[in-house]
């Protein structure tokens, strides 16, 4: 465990705030019809994500899923142009062009939130390989859920990684389901860290719910791969509390009290309690989640200020060069 | 100038780009050993860091490749054979094509992917296809299909320069065809430029691929009956050279276009409708398509090689059309 409380920790529990308050923010004015398509949430798996982005540096790469809000909130990223993407506008991450599922912010690092399960596997790898050919020490870490591990871009992009010794850490947030079909009825294996011995790979299980655990476990992966001591697979075990996407209707089972059984183990009250342990004052973390309260609100306000994209911009960046616009968009 | 075969081409094209660009890597199945002699030497001049055999894992690699791409490398993939690019349709559509769009222009991916269009030696079904226009219907890849040895070299090396990702389709008919290489290692052909392969003022025949040598043949045959063929070769299928095909057409009155693919939502289809739009009023009868039959290809000699586009279907087609024309009204 890291030494509490330091910048570290306070820094870990401002990004698990604004990954939450960011989301409870979207989720609100997406029922009220304010965010078009689909909203996938990540509530529950803030110390997952915050735990292995903080053991990064800024400029190693990460490559995430469609459940995509907290990655890039969890890599660093500026809140304003995420929340103008969930809005469709021109001052979007993404240019009004990718929206809720593919937030990704390469300026920090992240080179793609991917909404095709498992497709960003062996996108990592290659980051990875491109940081060994340049002779850099820069690692790329993957994000991805325990549905994707049963697809073959899992293992070609593992075994791509494996023999080839890459700087890659894949980070399988176990969230115990795939859209609504549980992991037991679809993993043979009991954890996802076990598929790891099939490419001679170390492999890592630790509690998703633990931003600290998280963070160890993460840090060692790095060293590992920074080293050039090749890939590793850790396995958060985390939990998601909303359906598969917020507004696909009740698409999931019937959970029965799983929800609440993890949210006794929520990430976030997890860690204030920690932190207030370790003696950091209320009055500190409620100042924090006043500010990060703040900060939402100022992004909201951004977005809802900004302009949505001009038409033409529908045939910009298909290519390096704008495409024609066709005559019935011009007339 | 020195004459080089198309397969040569190929080598020199990376060879050249390789040692003028240190991003720029190969990968692939067996490149090593080197299957169809486009990496001939490589190991001993650029090493095994650059030079890399992968796991048959197609969707893998060919996703490594787009990663490599996004932080500064400038891969090329040999995809070894057409049809090994379905595993890694997955990649190619969603990651490949898209990247840039969908994160707003923050991703670049300039990468080639090399793949051989290795049809009509009794391969089957899985070993023959011509997929480039499968491909054309996503927005967001380049598509080239050289006929030549000239034509292969220059614009493989414009692709490996350029910073959109291009799918290189090599017609294996064409590999032993030999061409004068120019020395000019800056020596480019850019994509979206098509040439005519041949002047004519009664037909134009627009062809691509291993169909431009058979156009250029056909235009032999009917030249001696007095029917005079321009032949056209795109080179590039996205970009697609328009002004060059409606021009020809407007000056000929007649088009076929003649494509190796399944007839099916061909290139040749879609030239055709190009055609039909945008230069009807020129057109003295209507637009053919000489393309290949919308089943799978045979093993067997007897019945494949008559499947896909020949001369003969090619003078056929001519004839019908100049036969069936009609004057155009003042």
């Amino acid at each position: 465990m890291t030494d509490l409380p330091n910048d570290r920790s306070l820094e870990k529990y401002r990004r698990m705030l604004r990954i939450r308050h960011f989301e409870d923010r979207a989720e609100a004015i997406h029922a009220a019809g304010e965010i078009p398509g689909a909203l996938h949430t990540y509530a529950g798996q803030e110390a997952s994500g915050v735990g292995a982005c903080i053991a990064l540096r800024t400029d190693d790469y990460m490559v995430g899923t469609h459940r995509s809000h907290g990655h890039p909130i969890a890599k660093g990223a500026k809140l304003r142009p995420l929340m103008a993407e969930l809005l469709g506008k021109a001052t979007g991450i993404c240019k009004g062009k990718g929206g809720s599922m593919h937030l990704s912010d390469f300026s920090i690092g992240s080179l793609g939130e991917t909404s095709i399960v498992g497709s960003g596997i062996p996108v990592a790898a290659g980051a990875a390989l491109g940081s060994k050919l340049q002779g850099n020490d820069r690692v790329a870490l993957c994000f991805f859920g325990d549905g994707a591990t049963n697809e073959g871009a899992f293992h070609e992009g593992m075994n791509l990684a494996a023999v080839w010794k890459l700087p890659a850490i894949f980070v399988c947030e176990n969230n115990g389901y795939a859209v609504s079909t549980p992991a037991h009825s679809a993993v043979p294996v009991k954890d996802i860290a076990e598929r790891a011995k099939a490419y001679a790979m170390p492999a890592i299980i630790v509690d998703g719910q633990d931003v600290d655990a998280v963070e160890a476990a993460v840090t060692e992966a790095v060293e590992r791969a920074r080293t050039g001591g090749g890939p590793t697979l850790v396995e958060t075990k985390t939990y998601r509390y909303a359906d598969h996407a917020v507004n696909m209707g009740r698409i999931l089972l019937d959970r029965g009290d799983e929800v609440d059984e993890w949210r006794k183990r929520d990430p976030l009250t997890l860690y204030r309690a920690r932190l207030t342990e370790a003696g950091v004052a209320a009055a500190t973390l409620d100042t924090m989640e006043q500010e990060v309260a703040d900060e939402v609100a100022d992004a909201l306000q951004f977005a809802r200020d900004s302009a949505y994209p001009e038409q033409a911009e529908a045939f910009d960046d298909v290519f390096v060069d704008r495409l024609p616009i066709p005559d019935y968009l011009t007339a | 100038m020195t004459k080089a075969t198309y397969l040569e081409a190929i080598r020199q094209a990376q060879h050249e780009e390789m040692s003028r660009d240190a991003r720029v890597f190969i990968m692939g199945e067996d490149i090593i050993c080197n299957v169809f002699g486009t990496t001939t030497g490589f190991v001993d001049a650029f090493g095994v860091e650059r030079v890399r055999d992968t796991p048959i894992s197609e969707n893998g690699f060919i996703g490594a490749a787009a990663g490599a791409s996004m932080v500064g490398m400038r891969p090329i993939v040999d995809a070894t054979i057409a049809s090994f690019l379905y595993p890694a349709m997955d990649q190619i559509m969603s990651i490949i094509a898209k990247s840039r769009y969908i994160y707003g222009g923050q991703a670049s991916l300039p990468l080639v992917i090399r793949t051989c269009l290795f049809y009509g030696n009794s391969n089957a079904a899985q070993h023959s296809d011509r997929p480039y226009s499968m491909f054309m219907n996503v927005p967001g890849l380049k598509i080239m299909v050289p006929s030549n040895a000239y034509d292969m070299k220059g614009m493989l090396k414009a692709a490996i320069r350029d910073d959109d990702p291009v799918l290189c389709f090599e017609d294996s008919t064409c590999w032993t065809s030999k061409s004068d290489m120019p020395d000019d290692p800056d020596f480019i052909i850019p994509l979206g430029k098509g040439e005519i392969k041949r002047e004519g003022t009664d037909i134009s025949v627009i062809a691509v691929a291993g169909a431009v040598p058979l156009a250029l043949k056909a235009a032999e045959v009917l030249a001696k009956e007095g029917i005079s063929i321009e032949v056209v070769d795109p080179r590039s299928l996205v970009p697609l050279d328009k002004p060059l095909i409606l021009k020809s057409v407007r000056k000929t009155g007649r088009a076929i276009t003649v494509d190796p693919a399944h007839q099916t939502c061909s290139a040749a289809s879609e030239i055709s409708a190009l055609i039909v739009e945008q230069a009807f009023d020129a057109l003295r009868g209507p637009v053919l398509r000489v393309a290949t039959a919308d089943t799978h290809l045979p093993f067997s000699p007897a019945i494949e090689k008559a499947l896909y586009p020949t001369v003969d279907r090619i003078v056929a087609a001519a004839r019908t059309l100049v036969g069936a024309a009609q004057p155009v009204s003042a």
